[in-house]
């Protein structure tokens, strides 16, 4: 590596109270280059991220930019002396068009003397020159609401341009893309780095990483383990590097039996026309039934759907041959189903309730005595068994469920479908955002469900866990189930043939 | 090197504990402030006279609380306090006098207009719940059509008349006291410990919080939102009938004007005693609190001889100044 360092942490560490989450950790990003930042969650990514980007302070070491020591207090600082940050969950303003969404808080200013106004010619004709070379063809009037995740993604990085960023700091930026809208997001990084333009990337997507990136730091329980060359690295050795073990394995041996249908679906449709339609399909006791898909194949759309979350206008749903009648969540729920959503914040954890309360919430009827007082001791045992059946790292049954890492949390709501006992599991993407570890674990608890013959139903959207889990995979092309596959037979290549046959 | 970062542990651990503990330093420095500059304060006749002004505060607090944790609001709360006030007004007057609101109305025992203030107040807050669960109009703009409604029917039912000459059965409820302590305090001891036991040990408690924190989650794990929100409201609308009620007795009179912008206040109390208006946070004990600090405060002012009019000078800025300290909790977690 020639190009000279333009960037760097020196021996940081930062302390929440209980917590060492940053241990002397340095690290070095050279100018116009892409460098990997590795770790599984709860490894100090995102803390040291935030150091740098001024949300939080530092106790101990410094930051030096192009030379010069640095100390920002807040992003507007970092943001003024050219670093950015494109957010793992965006927060656009949806009502409010992308020109005004790029330059918010900073519009070109007409003036006149005391007064300003907004000079909106020249906002829109500056965003048309952004939007150009993020690749992007559309109007800068258009409302962010109407645009795809992949599109306000790059509106993102359209401001982080006009920023004069010398850095950008990536987290997650392709965990909700589709494989068409990565390769172009990679084709705007590359400009970015011919550019000089450095770029941090957070990832958990090895292959990516090892496509995109010049350099890969790996951190560890919030130590700095190394800095190494892209080039010299295997999806193997970075594994091992992060987990600080040989994961000789990424998926649990599946040795589940499948037995006899329990679960059928007949022309389940919405009402809403673009959405899943005539969709049907067997599940099995003891299966792990995969389902594939790309982005708006209406995959949760139609769990959603068989739950009750969304409505449905036709079909039938049987279990155990008896014809189930769901309108609402709690209707599947006290049929033995249960659905770990796709989207953990917005429908799975309650942030400010304590671990006990989200794992509790969904069987409290068990656990009333005299029709009345709620049994808050066996509520205690309840949360302590699974933290300790699944191994949820936390410090205690009261800690705020928001203070844990995504793999906690999902472990949280997974015991709290557990300690219902469902026949049915539906787990829309379980792995979204998670660390190798902590997936291993999610695998295993699948494969231990599926034994103790449960059946689990499970959408993802990454290939190599369709096909390493599912006993048969069943893929869904916009709305219409487009074919099942056994496991045994399905490849990527068969996956992604059905994935795209009605577009 | 070693003892100065140990110092600046201690100090900081200080601050932390102080502003964990804002609302209790706030309260004692005020009585303390109080105290010095009037003696007088720290009699027992005053802290009577406070605890049976909270007492009524609390109840209706307490009402409220449900609505905001749950992410909501009751603008309603004070003129559903007048109804329960003017219905116990009307139906328990003396016999012997002369301006009977009902001349013919028999003489019931106070207990049955006791429920029937809190039943057809209840009925009110259940009205509240539906439009709110089933209608989906948002709590704020729904319990500012129902105050209106509320204090249209009052007029109307109270001929706009002041309703005097209560019973002794019924003044006595507040007047009274055993061991020092006033009969309204107790009774605001017991609505502590029914809510206090609601909150905390039953599902109802738990779906509160839940809906709170993530309503789509709630659903999605099961728990009736609707239910639970009609209940919520419904329960609110008890504890103002019973306010109301008490609050006529302590005043022995009532008028539809009663409990007129009661529910800001308790808003504000329930904020101050860090009841989130995000949703899913709040104590019983924080509420009791508030609504103590509140009434601390406006004893204060008035024994420091603050006008009237200065005296909402002041309540207005210590509303915000508590949030603002209290807030501190949370930010200071970065």
């Amino acid at each position: 590596m020639e190009n000279e360092i333009i960037l760097s942490m020196n021996h940081v560490s930062k302390s929440f109270p209980g917590v060492k989450a940053l241990d002397d950790v340095s690290f070095h990003v050279r100018k116009g280059t892409v460098h990997a930042l590795m770790g599984e969650n709860g490894a100090g990514k995102s803390t040291l991220m935030k150091c740098l980007f001024g949300i939080y302070s530092l106790d101990e070491g410094d930051i030096v930019l192009d030379g010069q020591p640095v100390k920002f207090h807040n992003p507007k600082a970092a943001l003024e002396a050219g670093i950015t940050m494109i957010h793992q969950e965006l927060q656009p303003i949806p009502y409010r068009s992308i020109s005004e969404n790029l330059w918010v808080g900073r519009y070109p200013m007409i003036k006149f003397g005391p007064f300003g106004f907004v000079d909106a010619k020249k906002m829109r004709e500056m965003s048309a020159d952004l939007l150009k070379r993020v690749r992007l063809n559309v109007n800068p009037d258009t409302k962010l609401k109407d645009l795809s995740v992949s599109q306000i993604q790059s509106i993102e990085i359209a401001k982080a341009i006009s920023h004069n960023a010398k850095i950008i700091i990536m987290d997650e930026p392709t965990s909700s893309l589709t494989q068409a809208e990565v390769t172009q997001l990679f084709e705007i990084i590359d400009e970015l780095r011919a550019s000089g333009v450095s770029i941090i990337y957070i990832s958990h997507k090895m292959e990516e990483i090892l496509r995109i990136s010049d350099e890969v730091t790996i951190m560890r329980d919030g130590r700095y383990i190394g800095t190494y060359l892209a080039s010299e690295l295997t999806m193997d050795t970075i594994i091992t590097k992060m987990v600080g073990r040989e994961l000789t394995n990424l998926y649990p041996p599946r040795d589940n039996v499948p037995g006899e249908v329990v679960f059928e679906v007949r022309d389940f449709s919405s009402p809403n026309p673009r959405s899943f339609q005539n969709v049907s399909f067997d599940l099995r006791k003891g299966e792990i039934l995969g389902i594939g898909g790309l982005v708006g194949a209406q995959r949760t759309e139609l769990v959603e759907g068989l739950f009750g979350v969304r409505a449905s206008s036709a079909g039938e749903i049987k279990l155990h041959g008896k014809k189930l009648r769901i309108n609402h969540p709690r209707d599947a729920i006290r049929n033995g189903m249960s659905l770990l959503t796709e989207d953990r914040r917005g429908s799975g954890i309650f942030g400010v309730l304590s671990v006990r309360d989200n794992v509790s919430v969904a069987s409290l009827d068990e656990f009333v005595d005299y029709h009345l007082k709620l049994n808050n001791r066996r509520l205690n045992q309840l949360a302590e068994e699974n933290i300790k059946k699944l191994s949820i790292k936390t410090p205690s049954t009261k800690t705020k469920i928001q203070s844990l890492s995504g793999g906690n949390q999902q472990k949280v709501i997974i015991s709290r479908w557990l300690a219902r006992d469902p026949e049915i599991f539906i787990l829309d993407e379980p792995t979204r955002g998670i660390d190798v570890g902590a997936k291993y674990e999610i695998y295993s608890i699948m494969v231990n469900l599926a034994k103790a013959g449960k059946s689990v139903i499970m959408i993802s959207s990454e290939m190599p866990e369709l096909l390493g889990m599912s006993d048969r995979v069943m893929v869904m092309c916009e709305g219409k189930l487009s074919g099942i596959l056994d496991g045994k037979d399905a490849s990527q290549e068969k996956i992604m043939e059905l994935a795209t046959k009605y577009m | 090197m070693v003892k100065k970062l140990k110092q600046s542990a201690g100090l900081k651990n200080y601050k932390a504990l102080a502003i964990d503990n804002a609302m209790y330093i706030i309260l004692l420095t005020m009585i303390l402030f109080v105290t010095i500059m009037e003696p007088k304060f720290l009699s027992i006749g005053n802290f009577q006279n406070i605890l049976m002004n909270s007492s009524v505060r609390l109840i209706i607090a307490l009402g409220v609380s449900g609505a905001l944790i749950t992410r909501g609001t009751d603008l309603s709360a004070g003129r559903i306090v007048g109804v329960g006030a003017v219905i116990a007004g009307t139906l328990l007057q003396r016999s012997d006098y002369a301006a009977r609101f009902f001349p013919n109305f028999p003489d019931v025992p106070v207990w049955t207009i006791l429920i029937l203030a809190m039943v057809v107040t209840m009925l009110i807050g259940l009205v509240n719940g539906l439009v709110v669960a089933y209608l989906h109009v948002p709590p704020f703009i729904a319990t500012l059509g129902m105050q209106s409604i509320v204090y249209g029917f009052a007029q109307v039912y109270t001929r706009n008349e002041p309703i005097g000459g209560l019973k002794v059965e019924l003044t006595g409820i507040a007047t009274g006291r055993i061991f020092q302590i006033p009969n309204l305090a107790i009774i605001a001891m017991i609505v502590i410990a029914i809510i206090w036991f609601i909150f905390n040990m039953t599902k109802f408690g738990k779906y509160i919080y839940a809906i709170g924190g993530n309503e789509i989650a709630a659903e999605v794990a099961g728990v009736n939102v609707t239910f639970t929100k009609i209940r919520v409201y419904a329960m609110a609308g008890l504890l103002y009938g019973l306010a109301g009620f008490l609050l006529a007795a302590k005043s022995g009179g009532a008028t539809a004007n009663y409990g007129q912008g009661y529910e800001l206040e308790a808003i504000a109390a329930c904020t101050i005693g860090g009841v989130s208006t995000a949703g899913g946070v709040g104590t019983v004990s924080g509420i009791v609190s508030g609504v103590l600090i509140f009434e601390l405060l406006k004893t204060a002012l008035q024994f420091l001889g603050v006008t009237p009019d200065l005296q909402y000078v002041a309540i207005g800025i210590v509303i915000v100044a508590a949030v603002a300290i209290d807030i501190r909790k949370y930010l200071a977690k970065k």
